[in-house]
């Protein structure tokens, strides 16, 4: 879903979905509920010291000032008496303030902790199917903006909704203490208020979609015309690309005037409404007292106003909190949706060890790091037998499907020898890189089996049989940290030495040493400083490290910038030596010297052989080698 | 740098002075209102005139609706003049990022660029408004209200002024410590935003290699630090709001205490002390928005600078003062011409390149990936400038030519070449805006491309999506192709554009090439030998060096490089 259409579902939705509302409730409350109650009493404690602050001032005119007035000596005991007791309620008002302000951090910041924590582990065991089904944007989005909106809720939202209602029914029971008639008063001018809210809001809303789409027009605009800027400059095409910006800039600047005036206009408006109500409640009380319609003291009467104040504030402050946790819910809902995903599931009992032959020529475990590795096979009447790590790769008769009914690879048979290359060639979608998943399991096969050194992989530890398999994937994937740190991503005790090693021997070691910090380079943004074919070496080094039996390798194509495409082959040909490899080729010259080709069109194998037997077959390869046909 | 950006502002300079106009407007009106209201007190109900009543209670009521009308107001024209003010300022900063050469781009980077348009100056955006209105408002109100205090009781005054420089000391304390927490938490919010984003994009790799395990501490040991960091942020600013209740509450008992004594020593109207807990309130928390005001803006402040960096950028490819504004002829020369990205000069990708080509000539050019034949045609249209020695079109330096005159004269179809959205007629006025569809047509099937065209449903009509991605790979090489023949160049140039046509159309294309662009300088660079054999010359590029020059036959015979890329494309052919 994309920003647009999420904002604008967004600002659609306004109905509270309740079953979520209480899960997130739960979820909030289950590891702090000693918090939320001490919260609770702190906000009641806070509110009624507010309100009495209001209602002293009744007491202050009518039973000190009017008397005192009248007397001869005043005797000023009794009003510093009252002010001591004020001064009471009040330092018990900023304590419960201040404590619920600080449990309210402390709650808020262990929920985020805790939402954030159990979101990624929870994310980093899905199955590789989770993120291929999902647009990685939108998975990002549930931690950007979801969360964030879900954390305004949480520190803000709720607890100054509760505020906001203690204080509300609190001041509206003072309220009616005072003075039924100049209650009702107050309470029409609130609905007035509420309505023209209401109206000015849909407004505001209405425009704020619109803005949010037309930033997102012209952030398109932007992108592709940064994309294509060779192409505007070669067709002196500045100007027209200038103008079409700036009619879009226009549709922006419409949009976001009125989002904004709406906006802006509301504040000025409920304040004033609210000074109205203020005015006739001082002009109709002042009237009514006067004329005796009404007993109404000054001193009630100046309370009375200072009610209407703390009144208005809290009444909008309830519908706008109502309204942040209506549009949080949406994310709330998301949120769960990935919490609630199945993680992997694996039931592979075979390992790996290492491994040492005994005198006698048999294989046995060892603790020691021999360089050996075998895989260690349990019998389920007790006792192991050990298969010497090879990698020796087969698929029998293999098909699969993404989809039930949607079958993508039909009966693959391929025989992968220790230290052969393997190349597929074939058009987009003929299921090349579908083949290179099924050998790690990123996803498991329907029918048929794959076995690695003769044992299926379905009964090898996932960690094991993966640990066994080094892959090359052409789309950058570095971490931040430094530049060693991703070379021994996969083998985190490598030396420096054994880093710099592999890095010299994949044609990586000489660009990094032109880096002003070597190794220790850091890298961020993914290594955006690194050109494209510099992230390739070090994805080929962080391979050649790990140094495995087995590699899946695609290769990288036009997203190579030409400086580096040459050092980035040799590399990784050198990585290839000795190494059983599947290969996915975008480029037909790189892969004449494989063992096997692998033709592949609709996920099935149409030609196979190596490179000169399948030329003198004139067939698909040999059209795809000389161009008659696009491969990818 | 602010002063930069102000010069923006243009014809929104107007709005941007209504708008705090509008809003001393509204602060008078409202704070007449608590004043009014002292002498409904003590002149209507303690004096029992009716009269008085009514007319101060009309003249509050004025003022609460002129205040609303000046406050929507304000309201209005800032919105305006703050949208305007941003329009301009995108305005600008496209203008000016169309002028940039590449250099300039690589130094920003393109997402850079984009963020710098669109986040950056939505912030400035928010704080502009922000300052015309309520930074102007929050300061008024604490000078009026002074005032009016004053002017009632100049010595309960006194306990505001108290209040005032406690809390301005206290809140400005707060701020300052928490502020540089903040930005720290920001930044490392990013950063875990970001490691989350290195995981979703790497989760192949994460578990390829088994790194679940290993990430998740990764990111747990983050988000501790992130709720650390933010705990003890947030734990500072937990005082504001006590601070503000302690200030508010000790001045209302200070105010009863000393008000009460005024009052029934007659120094004091019982209303007049109502109204000085109005201002009370007022004078307070315009200080809190005020602290707030200050946070934002230094946030925003970042953005500022950020957007002006681009508009004082100086693009390192220009037009000369003295341009020449005709291509004589389509012939180029490089004089020892060498060439690197970046100034060290161990990545220099041309070494001292010297070539004649006579105008009209097809030239080949063939070489490994990474033998820089690319950037060789690039310089040409001067996409970049050389490092040393001189490119000439038509005899003149590409450097003393008015950019748009040698670009309209030399057109590259690139190697990575890109189609924008909108119709194939759209695309292909590109070349020539003033094209008429007869035009199009003729180019399109110089390129081979009117066959495939005229096989989708809406013809020349169709919808091309953003990126060309609804054609296939060979399709928009010859759309490209045709595009570019739109322009009518003196030099053609035709980098590896062919590589997704099938070999037959490919041919095609070079014959109708051969027929109908007799006088034009065509370069053409490949991989195939196919696409170059029947080139007047040929050059065999190797590691930024011309190895080998001449025709077909002769390379046969001398270059072994040419020889072998030869044989192995052939041989298919002939056994």
């Amino acid at each position: 879903m994309s920003e647009n259409s999420r904002v604008r579902s967004q600002a659609k939705g306004s109905t509270l979905d309740m079953g979520i509302l209480k899960r997130l409730i739960r979820f909030i409350v289950s590891s702090y509920k000693k918090e939320y109650a001490i919260i609770i009493v702190c906000l009641i404690i806070s509110a009624l010291a507010t309100v009495s602050s209001s209602l002293f001032m009744r007491i202050l005119i009518d039973t000190y000032i009017t008397p005192l007035l009248q007397a001869v000596n005043p005797d000023y005991g009794p009003l510093a008496h009252a002010l001591i007791s004020l001064s009471c309620i009040f330092v018990l008002g900023l304590i419960a303030n201040f404590i619920y302000q600080k449990l309210l951090v402390t709650v808020s910041q262990g929920t985020m902790e805790k939402l954030r924590k159990t979101l990624f582990s929870t994310m980093e065991k899905l199955p590789i199917r989770y993120f291929d089904t999902h647009a990685h944007g939108d998975i990002m989005s549930i931690y950007t903006n979801d969360i964030d909106t879900l954390r305004q809720v949480i520190s803000q939202s709720i607890p100054q909704f509760l505020n906001s209602m203690f204080m509300v029914v609190a001041v509206f029971i003072a309220m009616l203490v005072i003075s039924i008639p100049l209650t009702l008063i107050t309470a029409v001018m609130v609905l007035v208020m509420q309505y023209v809210t209401r109206l000015i809001m849909a407004k505001s809303g209405k425009y704020f979609v619109l803005q949010q789409d037309d930033l997102g027009i012209e952030n398109g605009y932007i992108e592709e015309m940064m994309e294509g800027a060779k192409v505007v400059k070669v067709f002196n095409y500045e100007t027209e690309v200038i103008s079409e910006f700036e009619r879009i800039n226009e549709g922006l600047f419409n949009s976001s005037f009125r989002a904004n005036k709406y906006a802006n206009i509301l504040m000025p408006i409920v304040a004033n409404l609210g000074n109205v109500s203020y005015v006739l409640c001082a002009l109709l009380g002042g009237l009514a007292s006067l004329s005796g319609v009404l007993s109404l003291s000054i001193g009630s009467l100046a309370s009375f106003l200072a009610l209407n104040r703390s009144f208005n504030q809290p009444l909008n402050q309830i519908s706008q909190q109502l309204n942040a946790v209506i549009m949080a819910m949406a994310g709330a809902k998301r949120i769960f949706a990935l919490m609630d995903e199945v993680p992997e599931t694996d039931n592979g009992q075979v390992t790996l060890v290492n491994a040492e032959y005994t005198a006698d020529g048999t294989l046995t475990e060892t603790v020691r790091e021999t360089g050996m590795w075998a895989w260690k096979h349990p019998h389920p009447e007790g006792g192991f037998d050990y298969v010497k790590l090879d990698g020796d790769v087969r698929f029998h008769d293999v098909s699969f499907s993404y989809d039930p009914g949607h079958e993508v690879l039909h009966d693959i048979n391929i025989y992968a020898e220790p230290g052969q290359k393997i190349a597929f060639v074939g058009a987009t979608g003929a299921g090349k890189t579908t083949i290179t998943n099924l050998i790690n399991r990123f996803y498991d096969i329907d029918q048929g089996s794959i076995t690695y050194d003769g044992i299926d992989v379905k009964l090898i530890k996932k960690d094991d049989l993966r640990h066994s398999l080094a892959v090359v994937l052409q789309d950058t994937n570095l971490f931040s940290g430094t530049i060693e740190e991703n070379i021994k991503y996969a083998r985190p005790k490598a030396t420096r030495e054994e880093v710099v090693e592999a890095a010299r021997c994949v044609n990586a070691d000489s660009f990094i040493k032109h880096l002003d910090h070597g190794y220790d380079t850091q890298l961020s943004h993914s290594g955006s400083t690194l050109s494209q074919g510099q992230r390739q070496l070090l994805s080929i080094a962080r391979a050649a490290l790990a140094n495995p039996p087995v590699l899946i390798l695609d290769e990288a194509t036009s997203s190579i910038d030409s400086r580096t495409e040459k050092l980035v082959q040799d590399g990784m040909d050198k990585l290839m030596e000795g190494r059983t490899t599947f290969v996915i080729a975008h480029r037909l010259s790189t892969i004449k010297n494989a063992h096997v080709i692998m033709v592949m069109d609709h996920g099935k194998i149409i030609e196979r052989g190596n490179h000169e037997s399948l030329m003198a077959k004139r067939g698909t390869y040999y059209q795809l080698y000389t161009g008659l046909i696009e491969n990818d | 740098m602010i002063k930069r950006l102000l010069h923006e502002l243009k014809e929104y300079k107007r709005a941007s002075l209504l708008a705090p106009l509008c809003v001393c407007g509204e602060v008078i009106m409202e704070l007449m209102i608590p004043f009014l209201m002292s002498y409904i007190i003590d002149r209507g109900v303690n004096a029992g005139d009716i009269e008085a009543i009514v007319k101060y209670g009309l003249m509050m009521l004025v003022c609460a609706f002129a205040a609303l009308f000046f406050g929507a107001m304000s309201g209005h024209y800032s919105a305006l003049a703050a949208a305007g003010f941003i329009k301009n300022v995108r305005d600008a900063m496209f203008k000016k990022i169309q002028t940039f050469s590449f250099a300039n781009v690589d130094r920003f980077s393109t997402s850079g660029l984009v963020t710098r348009m669109m986040t950056d100056a939505s912030n400035v955006q928010q704080a502009y408004q922000m300052i015309i209105r309520l930074g102007v408002r929050a300061p008024l109100i604490l000078v009026v209200a002074i005032g009016m205090t004053l002017y009632i009781n100049a010595r309960l005054a006194v306990i505001f002024l108290i209040a005032m420089v406690f809390l301005a000391v206290v809140l400005s304390l707060i701020t300052l410590k928490s502020y540089p927490l903040f930005q720290k938490t920001f930044q490392k919010y990013d950063d875990l935003n970001e490691s989350v984003q290195e995981n979703v994009g790497n989760i192949r790799v994460v578990k390829a290699y088994v790194k679940e395990e290993h990430e998740i501490s990764r990111f747990d040991r983050a988000v501790e630090n992130l709720k650390r960091m933010f705990t003890k942020a947030e734990n500072i600013l937990v005082f504001n709001s006590p601070v503000m209740t302690l200030t508010v509450n000790a001045c209302m008992i200070a105010l009863s205490w000393f008000g009460a004594q005024f009052v029934v020593s007659g120094q004091l109207a019982t209303g007049e002390l109502m109204s000085m807990f109005t201002y009370n309130m007022n004078i307070l928390m315009s200080l809190m928005i005020l602290s707030m005001i200050f946070v934002m803006l230094s946030m925003s402040l970042a953005s500022a600078k950020r957007i002006s960096e681009i508009l004082v950028e100086q693009p390192t490819i220009a037009n000369p003062d003295h341009p020449i504004m005709e291509v004589e002829d389509g012939s180029i020369q490089f004089r020892a011409v060498s060439f690197s990205y970046s100034d060290t000069a161990e990545s220099e990708v041309l070494h001292s390149v010297d070539l004649s080509i006579a105008s009209g000539e097809t030239i080949g050019i063939l070489g490994s990936t990474g033998s820089s034949k690319t950037t060789l045609t690039n310089l040409i249209p001067r996409l970049y400038d050389v490092s040393a020695g001189a490119v000439l079109v038509g005899n003149r330096d590409v450097r003393e030519y008015d950019l748009r005159v040698l670009r309209d004269s030399v057109s590259v179809v690139l190697q990575k070449n890109v189609l924008f959205s909108g119709t194939i007629i759209e695309n292909m006025r590109w070349g020539n805006d003033q094209a008429t569809l007869e035009d199009i047509q003729a180019a399109c099937k110089l390129a081979c491309a009117d066959e495939f065209i005229q096989q989708f449903p809406d013809k020349y009509e169709t919808f091309i999506e953003q990126g060309g991605t609804n054609v296939s790979g060979g399709q928009k090489q010859r759309l490209c192709i045709a595009r570019s023949l739109l322009k009518h160049p003196k030099v053609l140039i035709l980098d590896d554009s062919t590589s997704a046509v099938d070999t037959r159309t490919d041919a095609q294309i070079r014959e109708s090439f051969r027929t109908s662009l007799k006088e034009t300088t065509t370069i053409i660079v490949s991989q195939r030998i196919s696409s170059i054999e029947d080139a007047d010359r040929i050059l065999v590029m190797e590691d930024g060096r011309i190895s080998s020059i001449g025709t077909h036959a002769e390379l046969l015979k001398t270059s072994a490089i040419y020889q072998d890329v030869y044989e192995t494309q052939k041989r298919g052919d002939e056994e």
